[in-house]
Order: C-alpha cells, then sequence, then structure tokens
C-alpha cells in the first residue's frame, strides 16, 4: 500500500518536472555553472520575486534562452549581465552593485542595527540607575524618623 | 503622562500617513510599485528587423522609419490592457500618427484576429515570438509604447495603455511641428 502511494507521487512529480523542461546541450561543464550562475543572479521581470532560473514566466523563459545563447557564441559572464543591466538596469540584478547611488542600501541596515543596540544598552543603563538610585535620599529619610517618633511620643500623651 | 508615550503614536500617525498618500497615488496611476525605472529615454532605439504579421516573408525594418517622429507598440492578443489601448491608438491613426506595432510572444493567428475585431492602428506590425525584440527595448510587460525621433532617439515611453491623458503629457509635443 505504502509502495504504491510512493510510486504515484513520483508519477506525479515526473508530471510535474515534465511540463517545464528546458535541454540545453552545453559545451562544457563549466559553461553549465555559468548559466546556472548567471540565471540565478538575475531577476524576473514579470514575478518580480523570483529568479529568471526558477521562473516560468515567458519572459524569463526567453531571457534564460538568450543567456544560453550568448554562452554558447563564447560571451562571457561578465559581458551576458552588462548585456541585461544595459536594457533593465540595475533592477535585473539580485544584488544591487555597491556603488555611490546604492550605498544607503548596503551600509543602512548595519546603521539601523547599530543605532538599535545603542538605544537598547541607553534604556538599560538609565533602568539600572533608576533601580540602583534609593527611592528617597538618606536626610530625607532621617527627617521622616523623626517625623515618626515625634508622631508617636505626642500620641503617647493623649493617650 | 510622559512625553515619550506619544512617539509611539507619532510614529504611527506619520506611518499611515505615508501609507495613505501611497495608495492614492497608486489608484490615480501616478505611482506602480512594479514599475522599474527605464533605462532608455534619450538612447539610440535599437534596430529591428522582424517578420511581419501578414507575411512572413516580409520583414518590418526599424530603419524604415527614420526622418521622422513614430510610435512602437508592443502588444499582444493575450493581453487585456491591449484590449482596451486599441481603439485610442486607432483614433491616433486617424489623427496620422504613424504606429508601428510589435505582436510579442503571440499566436500569429491570434494577432491577426485581434486586429480583424478591434481595428488595425498599425502601419506595419512584426512578430517578435522569442523576445528578442522586447529584451532590446527592456519590454517587461505589454503593453508599452515608446516615442522614437526623427533622429532614431528614444523620446518617451509609456507603460500600459495609453490614454489622451498620458498622450498629452508625454507625446503629443513630438509631432507639433513638421506633422
Amino acid at each position: 500500500m505504502r509502495s504504491l502511494l510512493l510510486i504515484t507521487a513520483l508519477l506525479f512529480s515526473l508530471l510535474a518536472q515534465a511540463t517545464n523542461i528546458e535541454v540545453y546541450d552545453f559545451d562544457n561543464d563549466q559553461q553549465e555553472r555559468t548559466y546556472k550562475e548567471i540565471t540565478t543572479e538575475l531577476r524576473c521581470l514579470v514575478c518580480q520575486n523570483q529568479d529568471i532560473a526558477d521562473s516560468n514566466a515567458e519572459l524569463a523563459q526567453d531571457m534564460r534562452h538568450k543567456v544560453f545563447k550568448m554562452l554558447k557564441q563564447g560571451k562571457e559572464k561578465r559581458e551576458i549581465i552588462d548585456f541585461m543591466v544595459k536594457r533593465y538596469g540595475d533592477f535585473v540584478l539580485y544584488k544591487p552593485p555597491f556603488e555611490g547611488r546604492t550605498l544607503i542600501l548596503w551600509i543602512g541596515p548595519f546603521i539601523l542595527f547599530v543605532l538599535a543596540v545603542w538605544l537598547m544598552l541607553r534604556a538599560i543603563r538609565k533602568a539600572r540607575e533608576r533601580d540602583q538610585k534609593p527611592a528617597i535620599e538618606s536626610t530625607q529619610l532621617d527627617q521622616a524618623h523623626h517625623l515618626l517618633e515625634d508622631d508617636d511620643t505626642q500620641s503617647g500623651n493623649q493617650e | 503622562m510622559s512625553k515619550k508615550a506619544i512617539i509611539p503614536l507619532v510614529l504611527f500617525l506619520g506611518l499611515s500617513g505615508l501609507f495613505y498618500y501611497m495608495l492614492m497615488e497608486m489608484n490615480r496611476g501616478e505611482y506602480n510599485p512594479r514599475d522599474i525605472p527605464t533605462e532608455f529615454i534619450g538612447r539610440a532605439a535599437p534596430d529591428f528587423t522582424l517578420p511581419s504579421l501578414f507575411d512572413p516573408q516580409k520583414k518590418v525594418r526599424s530603419a524604415t522609419y527614420k526622418g521622422r517622429p513614430w510610435l512602437l507598440n508592443v502588444w499582444g492578443s493575450w493581453c487585456p490592457e491591449c484590449w482596451r489601448e486599441s481603439d485610442y491608438l486607432v483614433a491616433l491613426k486617424q489623427r496620422g500618427i504613424p504606429i508601428v506595432g510589435i505582436d510579442w510572444r503571440d499566436d500569429p493567428a491570434d494577432g491577426k484576429a485581434m486586429l480583424a475585431r478591434a481595428g488595425n492602428p498599425f502601419l506595419e506590425v512584426g512578430l517578435d515570438p522569442d523576445s528578442s525584440m522586447a529584451m532590446d527595448y527592456g519590454v517587461y510587460g505589454a503593453p508599452e509604447t515608446f516615442l522614437i525621433d526623427a533622429d532614431g532617439i528614444i523620446r518617451a515611453k509609456h507603460k500600459g495603455a495609453l490614454t489622451e491623458a498620458a498622450w498629452q503629457e508625454k507625446f503629443a509635443r513630438y509631432f507639433q511641428k513638421g506633422q
């Protein structure tokens, strides 16, 4: 029973794959590796949270095909990435370049983190100071004792 | 109550205001978070040579249109916004605006059927089955309309269905003189 279920499941997974298989004939392993690198670094413009390797959008299929064709023509990875950036801008890169314009993107989170840590430490220090500081000064405490004693003697007299 | 207690309230109101503003902009069509900044304004329009939709033996060439401003419209019969846009393009054609269509990733029969049904606003229609022209022009959705001037420079671009408002804002001035 169990193996039957397993076989059915496997058959279904084959079906699912058969619908979007692309067969590319690479010249060598290095070329195939470069292809995989490039397609995972380029963003699908249609479904914008996927890279083109993952996306089944038609434009992504065509972009993959273009990457393959350019590799076959002997183009370098750099040239292919530049080709796409020239047409679709930095947005097509999953990893934006590190430069003046994108500095805030890269450094922003770290600045925020340092700021948050600083604020937290300050809050902790303040809370600690508040805890350590006695609620009233010792001179005030003496005064209070005095008053209470006075009170006691007075009330004692009245009884 | 200490002054600090209102800080979260102020932040909350500020953020609400910002969200409200952005949503209104999106509603008016002024802002689309999926838009990517265009790279093409002021650049030379890439040359293309594509088979014609009506006669695959014939070629549609961008070079044919050098010397006058013209519109390049990327569309497909699969694209609902293109159906919506179609009437307006036909009206532009009647005003004498030269428009070249690119039927993008489409079944030629469907493309022809749509033009037969909705009217054909194009001087010529090129077929782009594998996105070669689309990629050269940085197109990632249809419809998209480019204005190419007499020197072959892309001067304006509109994403989404072309409307009179968009026409007046982006394109009209390039056709005022000489037309």
